[in-house]
């Protein structure tokens, strides 16, 4: 119990004091980086801290102290034991042309059971409809889809719809869109089962969307409508529900015997890309919506928005396809959860 | 059930063991309140701001608006926690930061998702799916915490002990008893001998009447443990008696012990 305190302080305290003054100044500037002689300084007053530490944790007795050299190790700790700091600069094209795209295929299988759930959804929704046309009120949310499709495309064409407010709808439907992504990349949460019902439910509506269009003989209308903003919206949620997905299967950990702690920490960068990567199709999807998709025939023919969903569809899915391939490698890391 | 514990510790390579103490809820909630309120402001600063481009479009100037709203309600926490190192201003203001569970460097992924998932912790109203999961979680996680490998800690200001100048000083009285102080250091428990010496370091930050209250129950205590002459403790008021004994303890001096000659 007993031990020479004021003379373990004042043996000690020229390294604490030089220690803390370092890591205030590597905690002032983050991003500079060690030269060899500083790192060698730094991790030398370390391990003298922690040495001290480990001579005093033994001795209840020295509570004041011990809490001192405590946040001091744990201060050098986080700035020491980083294996994990990126050792290149973010290059954001890069980083969308090559890692999103990548990060895609590496989860294919949870995009695929997004997918499949949203068209279950989809079929559902459309079923619903077909058998109670009552139920549009309560599976649209949106009032300018509940009225009849007939009239809606005669006022669209005639001119009546028309606004001058692109910038605001384009700001109101990117951050509706990104809202929808986050809630369902979030509700992961859940053992994924919060992802595959907003999945499910977006489904739902799609699905009496185009059928109620369908069934109005408004097919052409609708493709024009849809597919413009559609072929990047769409996929982006359906992202968001792969990473959802991917959410839940970390935390329940099927065949997997990684502590849970682990398995979430190796998902983590692919989540974040994978948002990142949804986030910015959606940027351009509110600008095609806003600025294209509203504008019907005989503004802009059917024919060519059709085209251009198409061509834009078939873009997109080019580009996760063959997107970073060249840097493809069975090295790269993360795990496959899906 | 999980165990709940008040501090994370971690464990080095070198196997010594560190602590960091765990925000409470309430600090948390207070943290968050504070936060709203900044938030509110800035969006406040930002709509008059854009307001300005309004005049050269309405459309441009509303947008903007809606934009500025959005970017500030999702983005103020995550770049307020990479640029202040796992600080808010609110969490600032309240003396708490996000730190890697592991005690590791925090990554930015970690910040992006733990606030991504925020949508899932605010469910159905005010935090109340992530307050559960706090209460819940042996180290006071929300949810967006555990997936992202986060807890957050109390940011306490450790200065190092001056312990040269409270362990008592070459006046100490009661070191002249060299029988009975060695009494006393193998008498008193460790405890007992750890909350002395708190109470010396910390003297300075008690009040008056708590000082004198401290200070006279160690005295009692330990001069029931060991009974000192009563020419040696007679004037000496309890806190100094307390301080001897403490410096008798912890400080490494030979005791004045008799030889008994035959």
């Amino acid at each position: 119990m007993i031990v020479d305190l004021p003379g373990f302080v004042a043996r000690h305290t020229p390294c604490f004091e030089e220690l803390s003054q370092r890591l205030q100044r590597i905690e002032q500037a983050p991003d500079k980086t060690f030269t060899i002689e500083e790192a060698e300084r730094v991790h030398y007053l370390y391990q003298r801290a922690v040495s001290a530490l480990g001579q005093i944790s033994s001795l209840p007795e020295s509570n004041e102290l011990r809490r001192y050299l405590e946040a001091l190790v744990a201060r050098a700790h986080v700035e020491l034991h980083d294996s994990r700091r990126r050792t290149t600069p973010f290059r954001p094209i890069r980083w969308f042309t090559g890692v999103f795209p990548r990060t895609f295929r590496r989860h294919l299988r949870a995009f695929l059971i997004a997918t499949l759930v949203t068209i279950l959804g989809a079929v559902f929704g459309g079923f619903a409809l077909s058998v109670d046309d009552a139920a549009k009120e309560t599976l649209l949310p949106f009032s300018h889809l509940l009225g009849d499709p007939r009239e809606r495309v005669e006022a669209e064409e005639s001119g009546e719809m028309k606004g001058g407010s692109h910038g605001t709808f384009a700001s109101y439907l990117f951050q509706n869109n990104l809202s929808v992504s986050i809630r369902t990349l979030a509700f992961g949460l859940f053992w994924g089962i919060g992802s595959i019902v907003l999945l499910f439910y977006n489904g739902v509506i799609l699905g009496a969307v185009c059928f109620d269009y369908l069934r109005a003989g408004e097919s052409l209308f609708l493709a024009g409508w849809l597919l413009p903003h559609g072929a990047t919206e769409i996929p982006s949620i359906l992202i968001a529900g792969q990473a959802g997905l991917l959410l839940g299967r970390a935390l329940i950990g099927w065949s997997d015997a990684t502590a849970l702690e682990d398995r979430l920490r190796a998902l983590a960068p692919d989540l974040v890309t994978l948002t990142g990567g949804l986030a910015i199709l959606l940027v351009f999807a509110a600008i095609v919506e806003s600025f294209l998709s509203q504008y019907h025939a005989p503004v802009l023919p059917y024919s060519l928005k059709i085209a251009f969903g198409v061509v834009e569809l078939l873009g997109l899915i080019a580009f996760l396809t063959f997107g970073g391939r060249a840097a493809d490698s069975p090295a790269l890391p993360g795990r496959q959860y899906v | 059930m999980f165990e709940r514990v008040d501090s994370l510790a971690i464990e080095t390579g070198d196997g010594v063991v560190f602590a960091l103490p765990l925000a409470g809820v309430m600090t948390r909630f207070l943290a968050w309140l504070m936060d709203l309120v900044v938030v509110l402001a800035l969006t406040a600063l930002v709509s008059k701001v854009v307001m300005i481009f309004a005049l050269v479009s309405a459309d441009m100037g509303q947008s903007l608006q809606m934009l500025g709203f959005f970017v500030i309600s999702t983005g103020y926490t995550f770049t307020c926690e990479w640029r202040m190192r796992g600080q808010t201003v609110g969490k600032r203001l309240f003396g708490i930061r996000v730190v890697d569970a592991e005690g590791m460097r925090l990554r930015v992924s970690q910040l992006i998702l733990r606030n991504l998932l925020r949508a899932a912790d605010m469910l159905p109203l005010a935090y109340a799916v992530g307050g559960v999961s706090l209460l819940l979680s042996s180290k006071a996680q929300r949810l967006g915490d555990l997936a992202a490998g986060t807890v957050v800690v109390r940011v306490v200001k450790r200065e190092l002990p001056a312990l040269a100048g409270v362990l008592g000083d070459e006046f100490n009285t009661l070191a002249e008893h060299g029988v009975l102080a060695a009494r006393l250091r193998r008498e008193v428990e460790p405890r007992v001998a750890e909350g002395a010496l708190a109470a010396v370091l910390r003297r300075n930050s008690l009040d008056a009447e708590h000082r004198v209250l401290v200070f006279k129950d160690f005295a009692d205590h330990l001069k029931s443990v060991v009974h000192f002459p009563e020419q040696t403790t007679l004037g000496m008021s309890d806190e100094r008696f307390v301080q001897n004994v403490v410096g008798i303890l912890f400080k490494k001096e030979r005791l004045k012990v008799p030889v008994r000659r035959t």
